[in-house]
């Protein structure tokens, strides 16, 4: 059986070596092991490095979103351009399109210009029109219809400055660039150095940017992503009622009652397979049978909600059974045991012991849900300026919106650089709320983890 | 919103019934539920039950039905003439549609009255105008032809609705009745709902069944509709992709393979990218971390995955496009026309998907039996041996599979190459050129101005079924290969 | 200790192999293995004995320092290899194991052919310099481990594809294709039948000529079958050592004779 030549046949010299003294090749051994060592910690640094110039680029990118340049001027709302008549009739006074109130704007500026003592070949009303953001107009108007009794006094207004002027003031506006600008010259920044240090210019908190609603193109400094915010509410509302009972419901058939076949296996199939559907199929099948099949309305957040529904269940089926595979078979004995039907041992005790799991796979099924643009597109949720907030629960979910993530989008693909900045703003809200949702799932987990 | 009403009203009968059955059971047996088979509230939730599932079966039913079957009645009535130059039928009843619900609004709003709206002789013309008027979209003029086939539509819409009321509360009512009436000593109420229940609960299940065929039927269908209008063959193997827009004339040049390109391509950069970081991170927290580094590391690491898509697409855009053009663009090596190109969506795609690859592949590492690791270790092999000799070669087929799944994540990525990627369809090797995949296509096809009964609209079906399919394809096998590889170990 | 006395009387008639003094292992809390003095010798068979739970296993894991690979467990005392503190901390515990072979309690053969398994530990010391020498050594080893007849034509098909007592005779002829000095076996024949344990204790008789081979057993007869020497270990104490034969007949603890005779354990 044993080779008769085998015993000290190798003169091996590492037989001789001492283990203390590592040979050379022991050596070349241990550096491959510490190179291959550094790999594992480069990959890990690599992917955290990644994650910090993303946060850090989103966090420096978009905080400047959540301020604006304001311009403090006091309006001289002339009578006889907004009342000819004089009789105060609001009929009349809203007649006066927004047309009639920039030119006393320009002046309201061009006079505190003057006053300062600013030294500038801009002597014209029109020359302050590239400081003044086109919302100006609108602003003062919306004041003076309110409040009819204003016209004829000099009121002190707050009004946005263009989106130009926002961005010399933070630095993404350079004097080289505007050379090539038609919007702004030179002068005009030189107008801003000097009104900065009077007050009259100011940069301040911009609420704004949170509560407010989009703009069209060429008034970035007032889009706002609140209306979007509120798209997205009403869309994860229709998530959370839909998804939440036909999940659980789903889950506690699957886990609790269906017999071992071929449909159930199927079944099982299906949902492993639905979660890793592109999410773009999703938004094809809500274009065609929520849209073009059934004609729901277009751009409804009712209609992203129900197609975000359906690429959620996946998610929160698998996470409910687990929940429900984690409380252990004893309970359902306990339950059988004293004359419980299997539907009540299951509603009466299994399911509440499983809650705690489910609600917290709902949340992240929901973060997910929240941060999906891709369906929304299709649907029609970007491209639309939504103006207004909703006014009830019914307009609120079958008026056109958007929604954050597709707002963002939006002003990605605008022109100007302005709004850059605001989709870096809006990603900071969007990650704000992921980032509370996650915090919440986790301590929910924490708190009621249970182990058998 | 008769709708709303409607269901408010089954609610209420169905409350109502809730209350009537218990009741009739409690005096069944003398105000005594110990005399009861099942509980009371059983009774009452049985006859709810006969109140409420059947009533709102048939309300969505109906509801789902009534437009197809106006829209089979209305399409006979307008004449082929209609439609020679429209050459569409769906157009003409989105006409008539529109139309119709013109006519309702200006009704609603005081523009015109019931009777003219009703007149089938009335002033084509006049009532275009009015619509315009009331703010309503009108797309041409409306013809005698489908300003009939509209008034037919409000009508048969009028009728049907009303039929529909009394059809769901008659349901309702009987339903139950039936159920409150079967409440008696011996009835079996509990089993009864418990039934009920396990039909819900089976219908919930069958939901995800139900979105599988939704897809499937949606995609086929009108991929069918767009080789109706345009050759497979040449989808399928035409080089060139060139959407004409419509009204310029021309044919289009809709090949799937320069986005089929594409698509592979960036991916492959994105798994460049990922596999080795995620895969050398994974094999780090498996192997060497100590419990605290690995409980630090892969939560952080992890985040990345939560982080939505649409955050990489403008991280791509404005970051990585710009730095990229910077070494390779112009200024540098002049490899670069634009910041969009396919390294741009490839990288931010791979940082996307380093999470996915390490914390799929750090399972399948952990799964390997330490036995394995144990016998190397025996025979005085190092960490780094033992994990390139042993570890990995018997992990291999799950880690394929992990990559296959996130090779099928980045295929169906929609938002990172819509915003990074660039909108030009090309064959082209230069990973620095713009170019684009199968999803930004879906997306503008569908966004576009163009109508949905055009190929250049259909075409993002077709699109569609053929990404469904890859990505289908994938998964099932990656599934496929880890099942096996799980079973082996356990 | 009264069991010394027989470890001195034993010790002219062979070399010292291994030597350990004051040996603890604590696995966090636990105390595995309480100051624990053994010498063992070269060209021997020496059975560690005990029941579950007594720190065989633990000690024997501590003589190629396999108990590294435990984040928990620490080690202290001295143990020595021809004279050599193998806790020193210039020792590369790798280079230790390659002198030091170890056969585990469940078979382990690596998912690879049967001929990459036995050439995986030469390949990664570096100890054949050509493919010639490879094949050479891994024939030798597989004779050796007297599995060479029964896979010699099937040297590539895979080695999770043998039967129990093949698959283990393999991980010994893997454990011997190091050229090791000593050889561990944990509980070699745990998992395998009667028939396969047979083979493998004719083989581990054979291996003697070569090594000093350490076995961790369950069963006393193993014990008394293959082996020269015992040590019976208890509640992480080495409580007897010496002469296998003298401990099976004689033993001179009182809970080695409860053991023996089957009170304990």
């Amino acid at each position: 059986m044993t080779d008769a030549s085998m015993p000290s046949a190798t003169p091996e010299t590492r037989h001789k070596v001492s283990l203390v003294t590592p040979d050379a090749r022991t050596q070349k051994r241990k550096a491959a092991e510490k190179r291959f060592r550094m790999y594992g910690i480069a990959g890990i640094a690599t992917g955290l490095i990644f994650l910090v110039v993303l946060l850090v680029t989103i966090v420096s990118s978009g905080m400047g979103a959540f301020q604006q340049t304001f311009i403090n001027v006091p309006v001289y709302l002339d009578a006889a351009k907004l009342d000819k008549n004089g009789n105060r009739d609001i009929d009349e006074i809203k007649k006066v399109s927004t047309f009639g109130y920039t030119p006393l704007i320009q002046d309201a500026l061009l006079q505190q210009v003057r006053d300062a003592g600013i030294e500038t070949p801009l002597e014209k009303r029109g020359d302050m029109k590239a400081l003044i953001s086109a919302s100006a107009a609108a602003q003062v108007r919306d004041t003076v219809i309110e409040n009819p009794d204003l016209i004829g006094q000099t009121v002190d207004f707050r009004i946005l400055a263009s989106s130009r002027v926002d961005g010399y003031l933070k630095g993404r506006v350079l004097r080289e660039d505007v050379a090539r600008d038609k919007n702004i010259d030179a002068t005009h920044l030189d107008i801003v150095d000097a009104l900065v240090p009077l007050g009259v210019m100011q940069k301040t908190f911009n609420l704004a940017f949170i509560t407010g609603s989009d703009a069209s193109e060429s008034r970035a400094e007032s889009a706002g992503i609140g209306v979007a915010m509120i798209g997205s509410l009403f869309m994860m509302l229709v998530v959370l009622v839909l998804s939440l009972p036909i999940g659980v419901a789903a889950s506690i058939y699957l886990e609790e009652f269906a017999p071992k076949n071929r449909i159930t296996d199927i079944i099982e199939v299906n949902i492993a397979n639905l979660a890793a559907v592109p999410s773009i199929v999703f938004g094809i099948l809500g274009l065609a049978v929520f849209i073009q099949f059934m004609h729901l309305p277009q751009s409804a957040p009712l209609v992203g909600g129900l197609v975000l529904t359906l690429m959620t269940l996946p998610t929160i089926i698998i996470s409910t059974r687990a929940s429900l595979k984690a409380v252990p078979p004893s309970i359902r004995d306990a339950a059988l045991g004293v004359g419980a039907s299997k539907m009540q041992a299951v509603f009466h005790h299994v399911l509440p012991l499983a809650a705690p799991g489910i609600l917290t796979g709902t949340i992240i099924g929901l973060a997910q849900a929240l941060g999906e643009t891709a369906p929304l597109l299709l649907i029609g949720m970007v491209g639309f300026i939504a103006s207004n907030a909703p006014d009830g629960i019914a307009s609120g979910l079958l008026d056109p919106n958007s929604a954050m993530p597709a707002q963002i989008y939006e002003w990605a693909k605008r022109a100007d650089p302005a709004y850059y900045e605001r989709a870096w703003g809006g990603i900071i809200i969007l990650l704000g709320f992921l980032i509370s949702m996650n915090t919440i799932a986790v301590i929910l987990r924490r708190r009621f983890e249970r182990r058998w | 919103m008769p709708v709303l009403w409607l269901s408010l009203i089954v609610i209420a009968i169905s409350v109502a019934v809730f209350a009537f059955g218990r009741q009739r059971a409690l005096s069944a047996s003398g105000g005594d539920s110990r005399g009861l088979h099942s509980l009371p509230v059983y009774y009452g939730a049985n006859a709810l039950m006969k109140a409420i599932f059947p009533a709102f079966g048939l309300l969505i039913l109906w509801s789902l039905a009534q437009p197809l079957i106006i829209q089979n009645s209305i399409s006979g009535m307008i004449p082929e003439s209609a439609l020679a130059e429209d050459a569409n039928i769906g157009l003409v009843m989105s006409e008539v549609r529109r139309t119709a619900d013109g006519l309702d609004y200006a009704i609603d709003g005081g523009f015109i009255d019931e009777a003219t709206a009703e007149n089938p002789n009335a002033d084509v013309v006049g009532i275009t105008q009015t619509l315009r008027d009331a703010g309503q979209i009108v797309t041409s003029e409306i013809t005698q032809p489908i300003l009939r086939a509209a008034q037919a539509y409000r009508e048969m819409s009028t009728t049907m609705s009303l039929l529909m009321t009394f059809a769901v509360l008659i349901v309702a009512l009987a339903g139950g009745g039936w159920g409150a009436m079967q409440s008696s000593r011996d009835f079996r109420a509990r089993n009864v709902v418990e039934q009920g229940v396990l039909a819900i609960l089976i219908a919930a299940a069958s939901v995800a069944i139900l979105t599988t065929i939704g897809i499937i039927l949606s995609l086929v269908f009108n991929t069918v509709e767009f080789f109706r209008l345009y050759p497979a063959a040449d989808f399928f193997t035409l080089l060139e992709w060139a959407p004409s827009f419509s009204g310029r004339g021309g044919a289009s040049s809709l090949g799937i393979l320069p986005l089929l390109w594409g698509t592979i391509y960036i991916s492959i950069v994105a798994l460049l990218v990922a596999v080795p970081i995620g895969l050398f991170a994974a094999i780090y927290l498996s192997e060497y971390a100590t419990a605290r580094v690995r409980g630090i590391a892969k939560p952080l690491l992890e985040i990345l995955a939560g982080i939505p898509t649409i955050v990489y697409g403008l991280f791509a855009l404005l970051t990585i496009g710009p730095l990229l053009m910077s070494v390779f663009g112009e200024d540098g090596t002049g490899w670069m026309g634009g910041g969009r190109s396919v390294m741009t969506a490839g990288i931010a795609m791979g940082i996307m998907l380093i999470p996915f690859v390490s914390s799929l592949s750090d399972d399948i590492i952990n799964a390997v039996p330490q036995s394995l690791r144990d016998g190397s270790y025996g025979l005085g092999a190092t960490r780094s041996e033992t994990i390139k000799q042993v570890v990995l070669p018997a992990a291999l087929p799950g880690i394929v599979g992990a990559i296959l799944l996130a090779a099928s994540r980045a295929i169906g990525e929609t938002m990172i190459v819509v915003l990074g990627a660039g909108a030009a369809a090309r064959l082209s090797l230069n990973p620095f050129e713009a170019m684009t995949t199968v999803t930004a296509k879906i997306v503008s096809q569908l966004t576009g101005d163009s109508d949905f009964a055009s190929p250049e609209a259909l075409v993002a079906f077709a699109l569609g079924i053929s990404l469904f399919v890859l990505t289908l394809g994938l998964n099932v096998f990656a599934l496929y290969i880890v099942r096996k590889y799980r079973e082996q170990y356990e | 200790m009264n069991d010394m006395r027989i470890v001195e009387r034993d010790v002219d008639t062979n070399n010292v192999k291994i030597s350990a003094k004051g040996v603890q292992v604590y696995y966090g809390d636990t105390h595995a293995i309480k100051d624990v003095d053994v010498e063992i010798q070269d060209k021997t068979v020496t059975a560690f004995i005990g029941p579950s739970g007594c720190g065989k296993s633990t000690f024997l894991r501590c003589i190629n320092r396999m108990n590294d690979t435990i984040d928990v467990a620490r080690v202290t005392g001295d143990i020595r290899i021809d004279g050599e503190d193998i806790y020193d901390p210039r020792v590369d515990p790798v280079q230790l194991r390659a002198k030091v072979g170890m056969v585990f309690q469940k078979p382990n053969p690596f998912p690879k052919s049967i001929y990459d398994n036995v050439s995986y530990g030469p390949r990664i010391h570096g100890l054949a310099r050509n493919k010639a020498e490879l094949d050479d050594i891994v024939e030798k080893s597989l004779r050796r481990a007297a599995i060479w007849d029964e896979v010699k034509d099937r040297l590539d098909a895979p080695g999770t594809g043998l039967s129990g007592g093949q698959q283990q005779r393999l991980c010994i002829a893997r454990a011997v294709a190091t050229e090791p000095e000593v050889l561990l076996m944990d509980e070699p024949c745990s998992a395998l039948d009667p028939i396969a344990t047979a083979q493998v204790e004719e083989l581990i008789d054979e291996l003697r000529r070569n090594y000093s081979v350490v076995i961790v057993t369950h069963s006393m007869q193993q014990a008394a079958r293959v082996s020269q020497k015992t040590a019976f270990f208890h509640l992480g104490n080495l409580v007897e050592y010496g002469e296998t034969g003298h401990i099976f007949t004689n033993p001179t603890d009182p809970r080695t004779e409860s053991y023996i005779t089957g009170r304990i354990g």
